[in-house]
């Protein structure tokens, strides 16, 4: 398009000259100078319009700005024309005639350029503008819901309640208990940062408050084992990492199987990661019931988000044990690069 | 009168058993621990009121009834669950939201009481809503004698229409299932499953091949050697799904 107009307007140049009654060979070289020192000045104008965008009350300056660049195109142009020219007949006295019609068609020509510039370059950052907004939105609606599900178990928060209501008139101690450690383990959930770092050992006394509560709950059904050495309970890892990988395991097995399930869990310290397996039994014939599935997504994502690697979440069923294995690499490969405005990389 | 509680939690079956001592004339005839014990029990007690929670191991409470040819009264329990929630609501279907008081308690036996007649056809109504939930559909759950098979909907071959039953094929043999075609047609996913015939309902990613099949109709050849007729209309319905 830029190029179609610049080349029309040349074209229409020579044969104004031409009709004006110069000879063909004053007219191109005329035009050509004219028009490409005129294509020249338009460039500057919209190279300078691409990173300085006026606001409205300076358009003003614009304006004189362009008369500016006018003028120096006029003197510059009549310079390079007479040493282009000068030689051929009655050119100078014609030229000195013209000027002023030329400084008009040189001050409309930059007086477009600008304009046009002004109108797309602002609309195309309206539209940047626009996109910004939207994807920081998206992101903080994300963290948000992401928070919200992690304080807001309904599903565990009701049962547990009804298991303390039940409790009450049978085992009034027990009852209390109960209300003592789910205190406990909502507290823990929501004073946590999400990107906070703790010992594993800490998130484990997490898990074991939770797994009680649960046993509550389901009573002979759930049983637990756990295998972690010694090296592993001082590893740094994101807080509240492990925990949805339990709850997972426990809804799969409790709800995937009847009759007695063990949930397992191993920690080790292999090739400077903390690997974490959480192994629950299922039936083979059995689908992963709703709402399993979500807790190892978030979990992936975290990961992801912190390591910027995707290889950090396994995921194996062999026969009748399906097993999730997670690895967390030192806190020291953390990609800073990687997280998104928003979610804050603590560490204590 | 009888009644049996079926719950998970042994917490929350005591809980209803506790609030029923009010109420002598209800016996506890038993207690269930999921929906496989359920159905033995409700089979072989035939009960007047059943407390029923939803979420349970391997069958839901749902699920569950749908496998009843005589459904008792029931009033479901649940914790949380806005879809079961909105259903109870649409037909009138009693529940009680965990955890729940001996007034609220009280309320729902009251009502049961009173409406004792006319429970079957609105919970009839209610399995037919809660059906279609994206987690019911992705499944067949059927009765083989005294067994429960539950039948993940991409092991299905294809369906047919037997009387008032639908027979569901799979690589295990055949299994009947009191619902109707239109039922299935509804309720499995239309890009898999595709009414190919009145009486037929075939998994598409089953098929091999085509065949013109006498005028005007054709039959599936499936990856089991099985064959489903496939009638005019059928044909266009595959053909859409197929994109061919």
């Amino acid at each position: 398009m830029f190029g179609i107009g610049w080349a029309i307007a040349l074209a229409e140049f020579i044969l104004i000259l031409k009709w004006l009654k110069m000879p063909w060979q004053v007219a191109i070289i005329d035009s050509s100078i004219s028009v490409v020192s005129l294509l020249a000045f338009s460039l500057l104008i919209m190279n300078t319009l691409r990173f300085y965008t006026p606001k409205r009350e300076r358009y003003i300056n614009i304006l004189t700005w362009c008369l500016f660049l006018m003028g120096i195109w006029l003197a510059l142009n009549h310079w390079l024309l007479m040493l282009a020219a000068g030689h051929f007949d009655g050119y100078h006295q014609f030229l000195k005639s013209s000027m002023p019609v030329r400084g008009s068609f040189g001050l409309l020509i930059l007086g477009c350029v600008s304009l046009i510039s002004v109108v797309w370059f602002n609309s195309q950052e309206q539209k940047q503008a626009e996109q910004r907004k939207t994807d920081a939105e998206k992101l903080s609606k994300e963290a948000e819901l992401f928070k919200l599900r992690q304080q807001l178990q309904p599903h565990f928060l009701f049962n547990s309640l009804n298991s303390i209501n039940a409790l009450i008139s049978i085992k009034p101690d027990e009852a209390r208990k109960m209300v003592q450690q789910l205190s406990d383990f909502l507290r823990g959930t929501m004073r946590r940062e999400e990107n906070q770092f703790i010992r594993f050992s800490e998130e484990l006394e997490y898990l074991k408050l939770y797994l009680e509560i649960e046993k509550v709950r389901f009573g002979y059904r759930l049983k637990t084992e756990m295998d972690i050495s010694e090296e592993a309970t001082s590893w740094k890892i994101p807080s509240l990492l492990v925990q949805p990988l339990m709850e997972n395991a426990i809804k799969f097995g409790l709800y995937g199987t009847t009759g007695e399930v063990t949930i397992m869990l191993r920690a080790r310290v292999i090739d400077k990661h903390l690997v974490v397996a959480v192994m629950n039994p299922f039936d083979a014939d059995m689908q992963m019931p709703e709402g399993t599935g979500f807790g190892l997504n978030s979990v992936k994502r975290r990961l992801y988000l912190l390591f910027a690697r995707t290889d950090l979440v396994e995921i194996n069923k062999e026969k009748n044990c399906f097993v999730v294995v997670i690895r967390v690499p030192a806190q020291e490969d953390l990609a800073d690069t990687l997280i998104p405005t928003g979610t804050k990389v603590q560490s204590i | 009168m009888k009644t049996i509680i079926i719950d998970d939690e042994p917490l929350a079956r005591s809980i209803v058993r506790e609030y029923l001592k009010k109420y002598p004339e209800l016996e506890i005839a038993q207690e269930c621990n999921d929906g496989f014990e359920g159905v033995k029990a409700i089979q072989q007690d035939q009960p007047d009121l059943v407390f029923l929670d939803i979420q349970m191991p391997k069958i839901n409470g749902f699920e569950m009834l749908e496998l009843l040819d005589q459904r008792p009264a029931v009033i479901f329990t649940t914790a949380f669950d806005e879809y079961a929630i909105k259903a109870f609501e649409a037909h009138a279907v009693d529940y009680l939201l965990k955890p729940f008081n001996q007034e609220r308690f009280d309320r729902a036996i009251q009502k049961w009481k009173e409406h004792a007649v006319g429970y079957e056809k609105n919970t009839s109504e209610l399995l037919e809503t809660v059906s279609h939930s994206p987690a019911q559909s992705q499944r067949v759950v059927v009765k083989t004698g005294s067994k429960i098979k539950i039948i993940p909907s991409q092991d299905i071959y294809f369906l047919e229409a037997a009387d008032d039953y639908v027979k569901v094929h799979t690589h295990e043999g055949n299994f009947l299932k009191n619902k109707t075609m239109n039922h299935f047609e509804k309720t499995l996913d239309p890009q898999q499953f595709v009414r190919s015939h009145r009486s037929y309902i075939v998994n598409v990613q089953q098929i091999t091949r085509i065949d013109p099949y006498e005028k005007d109709n054709h039959i599936a050849i499936l990856k089991s050697g099985g064959r489903v007729p496939v009638s005019r209309n059928g044909y266009a319905r595959l053909r859409t799904v197929l994109g061919l």
